[in-house]
């Protein structure tokens, strides 16, 4: 058998075999040994910190929310705009108070139109 | 061996040593404490592990921000009655073997909020607790003392026996009831197995 051609070939594949499988059998000892597993159900847990989510993400959000977010846009920009409005009225022109009047007229026409549809109130 | 022939041979330049001597001797110097933080304590621990008190010289550097990657829980400020099933959940989720300081007066007692109805007094009614220091808040230089007492604690500890760490040992407990956030209370109050109630109601008195 030592004078098979293959034999030096077949003793180094398991010297490899050796050198690879041999730190993981040590491995495997020393933590069997030295670190044994104390498993329970909380660390088994995929869930780690925090608070448990209660219910499903997948809800349903009344469509009346987003329009009353439109809706309060319309008081939010209006007293961005008429903030300032206010401060320099008195050295405005006519053609800037018209345009003014214009741009407060076509947010009221939104207000006014929601109002007819009945989105202000709430049911 | 005794002793003092251990240091007369280290005096010749030989060191002798046993397997749980060396096996303590790593334990106690890799402790990878849990990132986690509950008040003001925990800018004194953010400090301790810092550059000028450099918690990493006793081999304590890596906060790790998972529990499962982590065996020291430092409990550092006040333990709320809502937050108290999270710092037990997070406990029970650590590697063993694992460890607890109890860091400040809140954490051992609820400190200064200990009448307030929402405080838990003291983390030690439902983890069991290694090295408690006192303080509002204290030092980094307490928490690194606190560190060394863990670190001699661990030193001590034989392998086998009585007193042998947890996770060597069958028959200790791994889980720790989370105690639910209830109508008025936690539920139950107090884990019975790690902690009894002081008498204060003694006769006469």
């Amino acid at each position: 058998m030592a004078s098979s051609p293959y034999f030096s070939l077949a003793a180094l594949f398991v010297a490899a075999l050796g050198f690879g499988l041999a730190p993981l059998g040590l491995v495997w000892l020393w933590a069997k040994i030295y670190s044994p597993p104390k498993p329970n159900s909380i660390k088994n847990a995929i869930y780690e910190c925090g608070l448990e989510s209660k219910g499903d993400a997948w809800v349903q959000f009344r469509s009346a929310y987003y329009l009353y977010g439109i809706i309060f846009l319309i008081f939010d920009v209006e007293a961005v705009f008429l903030l300032p409005f206010a401060v320099v009225f008195t050295s405005l022109g006519a053609v800037a108070c018209a345009a003014m009047l214009v741009f407060v007229l076509l947010l009221i026409e939104g207000l006014a139109w929601a109002w007819a549809k009945g989105v202000l109130t709430w049911s | 061996m005794d002793n003092r022939l251990k240091i007369e041979l280290e005096r010749q330049g030989i060191v002798a040593t046993t397997l749980q001597e060396l096996y303590n001797w790593g334990r106690k110097n890799s402790v990878w404490p849990m990132q986690f933080g509950l008040a003001c304590c925990a800018i004194e621990m953010i400090a301790t592990t810092m550059a000028r008190y450099d918690l990493a010289r006793f081999g304590a550097e890596v906060f790790r921000s998972s529990p499962r990657q982590a065996d020291l829980l430092i409990v550092s400020g006040t333990v709320t009655k809502k937050m108290a099933p999270q710092v037990v959940r997070l406990y029970n989720q650590m590697a063993e073997p694992r460890y607890v300081i109890a860091m400040g007066a809140c954490a051992i007692s609820g400190g200064p909020f200990k009448q307030g109805y929402n405080v838990l007094k003291g983390i030690d009614r439902y983890i069991p607790v290694d090295v408690y220091i006192p303080g509002c808040p204290p030092r980094p230089e307490a928490l690194i003392e606190a560190f060394i007492a863990l670190q001699k604690k661990i030193a001590a500890q034989p392998l086998t026996g009585e007193g042998r760490p947890r996770h060597l040992d069958a028959d200790a407990p791994g889980e720790f009831p989370v105690p639910a956030f209830g109508e008025h209370d936690l539920e139950p109050p107090a884990n019975e197995s790690v902690w009894h109630a002081p008498l204060t109601q003694i006769q006469g008195t």
